[in-house]
């Protein structure tokens, strides 16, 4: 990462890559909503950062001023993407009209019904990870479980194979972590992707298979007419760039809540109605996910005057911490029954892989917890955190007294 | 007590499908759909109120009756 002078003024010159901002951005997140709750910092490429719960959605809702042209937080290297321009991320780089169709072609495969097939696969996925650090008594929760889990079952959604499952999060790490900063890495992990799925669609059409989802674009049709393959590669890419890293990081941050806190992984154990509030309330509080937009003309909100082209970064962490809508809001209350998060956006965006993301989380979270007997820090202090986009753990050693007879579940897992 | 969804806010989330399961659904599109059309039981009016109270787009109608 770049070095950049420290910080002055939160309100006037925030900076999203500052490492305590990173580790911990919820004390700024606060500080804003009192003072200034509409930030701007010419860091960057220039944005502004709401932090109230209000404003965020009415941003959200707004596409007209709002455009989703661009959703990564620092601007795009486009003049370098030369003939791939056309390949973007659609629909969540789309606006209306293209978003609705666009949005349509993906929706019914991430509907719950649909992405039920995936529990047991991701089950197992689970507990062969644990397999291998159960009887140590240690791990870590981040880089040994939670980043191996979401991208396996992005793979096999798209029919892609496992196989090469490190090579596409480094790629996905590429887009979201250091290409943020980094235009060069940004712009390699981008030509891997591509060039990976025009070799995919390539060989689907040289070798038609029955069902994956890159064989269901293909044969899809908007108004009588094939997909572009622009469109499909950018939708592939979408799906393994947000499929990835977002997920994990929930999973990340949700077991090193729970590393801190043996009161709730008790509640867990033994409270197993808790589930569907809980996993709400974890996505709740530790939301991962700053998406942007592009103030598409001179436009302004509460009172605040935002100028076209400048960045509007979507701090849905900071509105889901806003106490005009969330009873103490800094705590994880597991049984919480009033729950208007955005964890996954507001609005025609709302994270079309919600489903999926919170099957994969309770899943990872209670194969976790049935395997793996109390678990805490093995120091707080060795903790890193990833942040600007997608905040979560990338480090997070935890240790536990190894049971002597680790409990396998009755069905084979490999 | 008899609960509609208001289709030009809802986008999806599934807020009220998990609040209150017996009450609330999903179309093929990810969308909410009302289980029981008509008086909903009083024993499930609860979770229906807390699925009005979870939906992040207000996309939930309740009529008391």
């Amino acid at each position: 990462m770049t070095a950049t002078p420290p910080v002055e003024s939160w309100a006037t010159d925030y900076d999203i890559f500052d490492p305590g901002f990173v580790r911990d951005p919820y004390p700024v997140y606060d500080e804003l909503r009192e003072t200034c709750p509409i930030a701007h910092s010419d860091r960057w490429g220039g944005s502004y950062l709401p932090t109230r719960y209000e404003d965020v959605v009415a941003i959200a809702h707004d596409v007209d001023a709002f455009s989703s042209r661009e959703i990564l937080v620092t601007p795009s290297p486009t003049a370098a993407y030369g003939e791939t321009a056309a390949v973007k991320a659609p629909p969540i780089s789309s606006d209306p009209p293209e978003h609705h169709w666009a949005r349509r072609l993906i929706l019914p495969v991430f509907a719950p019904g649909a992405v039920a097939k995936y529990e047991e696969g991701t089950r197992q996925l689970c507990h062969s990870l644990i397999d291998r650090f159960i009887h140590t008594g240690r791990a870590d929760a981040a880089a040994d479980y939670a980043q191996q889990i979401p991208v396996r079952v992005i793979a096999s959604m798209l029919g892609v194979g496992t196989e090469r499952a490190d090579e596409f999060t480094s790629w996905v790490r590429g887009v979201l972590e250091a290409g943020l900063t980094d235009p060069e890495v940004r712009l390699a992990a981008r030509t891997n992707i591509i060039n990976f799925f025009t070799e995919q669609i390539a060989d689907r059409r040289a070798n038609p298979r029955p069902d994956d989802l890159i064989t269901e674009l293909l044969h899809a049709e908007v108004d009588g007419q094939p997909v572009p393959d622009h469109h499909i590669i950018g939708t592939c890419n979408l799906m393994l760039v947000a499929g990835v890293d977002t997920t994990w990081s929930a999973i990340g941050a949700s077991l090193w809540h729970l590393a801190g806190h043996p009161d709730d992984q008790q509640r867990l154990r033994d409270e197993p109605d808790l589930w569907p509030t809980a996993i709400e309330e974890l996505l709740r509080a530790y939301a991962p996910v700053t998406m942007a937009r592009i103030v598409d003309h001179d436009t302004e909100v509460a009172g605040c005057p935002m100028h076209a082209d400048e960045r509007v970064l979507m701090a849905f962490p900071a509105a889901n911490r806003d106490p005009e809508v969330f009873d103490r809001p800094d705590e994880v209350i597991l049984d919480r029954t009033h729950n208007r998060h955005v964890a996954f956006g507001s609005g025609i965006h709302r994270c079309a892989g919600s489903n999926l993301a919170r099957l994969e989380l309770r899943v990872a979270l209670q194969t976790w917890l049935e395997r793996v007997p109390e678990f805490e820090l093995e120091d707080p202090d060795a903790v890193t955190w990833a942040g600007g986009q997608v905040r979560g753990p990338r480090h997070c050693p935890v240790v536990f007294t190894a049971p002597e007879f680790p409990t396998v579940p009755e069905k084979e897992h490999p | 007590m008899k609960v509609r969804v208001d289709y030009d806010r809802c986008t999806g989330h599934q807020a009220c499908a998990i609040a209150a399961p017996q009450v609330f659904g999903a179309d093929d599109y990810g969308n909410a759909t009302v289980l029981i059309e008509g008086e909903i039981p009083a024993e499930l009016e609860e979770s229906a109120r807390r699925a009005q109270a979870n939906c992040p787009e207000h996309a939930i109608h309740i009529d008391e009756s």
